[in-house]
């Protein structure tokens, strides 16, 4: 009588499945945001941008200074545009139309000529460090913009290095933000999706007022939570096979992995997700509660995982909070097998903590199911 | 009663912070009974129901139901009782059949398709059986939450309020139903506000304050109350009955169509009442309603 009744639990299923599929707003929200998410954060994400709006202040207009502009333009990260006072750069920098003014100093060309190395300004707004770095770090590159122009005599002249580093930026050789994005972005609308839906479904039975019913039915605890848990596996993996089709075919992601061993991490980082959302269900005593809770573990999912920012940057405790989270491992094992073609002894490291979470996890959601209404 | 009781509880207590809300409940109910649970709102009627049924653990007493101990055997009892709750609390979502196939499925009830045909039948569900739960009317969804409840031919079914907010027409109904199941051996547990279900009982439990009042067949607590009716008919009944009600000795007094009831537990006074009314009612006396009981009983303070 206290075992796990097969037959129960298909009952349960069943009824479950009948659910999912009477409630076509939330069916369609499952199909809709991983499509608008893919796209949006596919296209919309960029760690390198380019044509970032530069203001120049000048007086003298030489040709030295045009040379220097081609180069700045020549880099991408400048898109240049003259100004006609300081204070329109002021102004330019203040209310985010520029995010560069460069400020070419009187008598340029004659500076140089005479070898006196003057100085240009270059004004960032450096609020944003990201988006100004690349761009920062590409001015170095450019002093030898003016060779072409001058004597031999007064070109700069290459440093004796007595060695020098050759980078070699390998799986994402053309360093493209996107194709670090999308391998994250399946993890992060998996744990929306289904981290959001379970949660909700405990709390739902017990406001509807159907719990009240079900807890007076002989169903186990595991029975009812697997049941609710099923529907979702299964969304779960179309939801996958949607963002890989489109991952590959519009954004050309390589997928370099076994493709099997892919969908075992990822059911089992689904699992998971499913796992702490029926702990929160049954935790939580209304549905608002419930959202909480959920909401409270997604930030920290989007922040600490290596989502958003490298996970290696950030302090060691930040970095076990985040080993915490079973997006960190998924990501990272999505990334390895999707990029670098990562096998099963490179992801076992990664794999056996969601496992373990979602034992831990699965353990208290069990007990934690009020099978009384005190 | 031969049998050894369905329901035998003893000194059931429960309490929510500081509010008592079962307090030293005592109740025996045999087999084929069907008992009336009556008293005011937030009298401990669906505490003591869900205790019954072991959804809520009591903090004091304990006792049996169908012969299994109510705190341990929770699990076993919920297999043989019908429970029917206060509010509708099958899925919305799924159409009657759908409800009673999942209910059938969940008891692991043998031919199940077949069951569930016989319910629907013998309840009259036939033309609704495609619909979707949430669309039905309250008669409707309770005739569905019924139907559900005895699907696993249940030895002994609590309702909770089942025909709050029901017509009179489909309350009658529900009633014979119950009536019918009785016949057939099934014990019922029935909480209700409706003076005219109490009389179908064949007992009635007067709750109040999470302890129980009076007991009896309807006949007797009306009789065993003590309590003096008269009643009158003629002209002007609703002026007499305000003035009435401000006199000493008369606890209520309500026009109920053409007649006039006052009650009361002291007849001199209620006589002298009457006389002092100089209305020209003429005045009878009649054997106490139950109604007119319980108006009483609410009125008191907890004993």
């Amino acid at each position: 009588m206290n075992g796990f009744s097969f037959r129960r639990f298909l009952a349960l299923l069943r009824k479950e499945w009948i659910q999912v599929r009477r409630d076509p707003f939330t069916l369609r929200m499952i199909i809709a945001l991983p499509v608008m998410q893919l796209f949006l954060f596919g296209y919309a994400i960029n760690a390198n941008p380019k044509h970032l709006p530069t203001g120049i202040l000048t007086v003298d207009h030489s040709s030295y200074e045009r040379s220097l502009l081609m180069a700045l333009k020549n880099t991408g990260y400048y898109d240049i545009r003259p100004l006609a006072s300081e204070a329109e750069a002021e102004r330019g920098l203040a209310d985010g139309e520029l995010l560069f003014v460069v400020e070419i100093p009187p008598n340029f060309d004659r500076s140089v000529d005479r070898g006196e190395q003057p100085s240009v300004l270059v004004d960032a707004d450096a609020t944003d460090p990201t988006a100004i770095g690349n761009a920062a770090a590409a001015l170095a590159g450019l002093m030898t913009a003016l060779d072409r122009d001058l004597p031999p005599s007064m070109r700069s002249v290459p440093a004796q290095v007595p060695f020098q580093f050759n980078l070699h930026a390998r799986y994402n050789p053309e360093q493209l933000t996107v194709l670090n994005i999308v391998p994250g972005l399946i993890c992060i609308v998996l744990i929306i999706s289904t981290l959001f839906v379970t949660t909700l479904s405990i709390t739902r039975e017990t406001e509807r007022g159907t719990m009240e019913n079900l807890l007076a039915m002989p169903v186990r605890p595991i029975e009812v939570m697997l049941a609710k848990v099923v529907p979702y596996i299964v969304i779960g993996y179309v939801q996958v096979v949607m963002i890989m089709t489109i991952a590959v075919a519009v954004f050309g992601l390589p997928v370099r992995g076994s493709i099997p061993l892919l969908s075992v991490a990822l059911g089992l980082f689904i699992a998971s997700n499913l796992a702490l959302g029926i702990t929160f269900s049954t935790l939580a005593r209304n549905q608002m509660q419930a959202i909480q809770m959920a909401q409270f573990t997604l930030l920290p999912s989007f922040l600490l995982s290596g989502f958003m920012f490298p996970f290696k940057g950030m302090p060691v405790w930040a970095q076990w909070v985040g080993e915490l989270l079973p997006t960190t491992h998924a990501l990272r094992i999505v990334r390895g097998m999707l990029l670098k073609g990562n096998g099963i002894t490179e992801i076992a490291p990664d794999l056996w903590p969601i496992a373990a979470f979602t034992l831990v996890v699965g353990v208290i959601a069990t007990l934690s199911y009020r099978e009384t209404l005190d | 009663m031969t049998a050894a009781p369905v329901i035998d509880v003893r000194d059931l207590h429960k309490r929510y912070g500081e509010r008592k809300v079962v307090d030293g409940l005592t109740l025996a109910v045999g087999a084929g009974e069907i008992c009336g649970f009556l008293g005011a709102n937030g009298s401990g009627k669906t505490t003591t129901i869900r205790m019954l049924c072991g959804l809520v653990k009591p903090d004091g007493g304990g006792g049996t139901c169908l012969g299994l101990d109510i705190v341990r055997d929770a699990p076993l009892i919920r297999r043989q009782i019908g429970y029917m709750t206060q509010r509708f609390s099958f899925y919305e979502d799924l159409t009657v059949g759908e409800n009673l196939d999942f209910v059938a499925a969940v008891y692991e009830i043998d031919n199940r398709a077949e069951a569930v045909k016989a319910i629907i039948d013998r309840m009259g569900l036939a033309d609704r059986t495609d619909q979707l739960a949430g669309q039905l009317s309250g008669g409707w969804k309770q005739r569905l939450a019924l139907a559900a409840c005895v699907l696993h031919k249940p030895k002994l079914l609590l309702l909770d309020e089942p025909t709050a907010g029901v017509d009179a027409k489909a309350r009658r109904e529900f009633w014979d139903l119950i009536h019918d199941m009785a016949a057939d051996g099934l014990t019922v547990l029935v909480s209700t506000h409706y003076m005219d279900e109490a009389e179908r009982c064949a007992r009635i439990v007067y709750l109040s304050d999470g302890k129980i009042v009076v007991q009896g067949t309807p006949d007797e607590v009306a009789k065993g109350s003590g309590l003096v009716t008269f009643a009158a008919t003629g002209e002007g009944l609703d002026l007499a009955a305000r003035s009435l009600r401000a006199m000493p000795g008369v606890e209520s007094a309500a026009v109920f169509g053409s007649a006039l009831h006052i009650a009361g537990m002291n007849r001199a006074a209620l006589e002298a009442a009457t006389k002092a009314l100089d209305s020209g009612l003429v005045w009878r006396e009649v054997p106490p309603q139950l109604e007119d009981v319980f108006i009483h009983m609410l009125s008191q303070p907890a004993p």
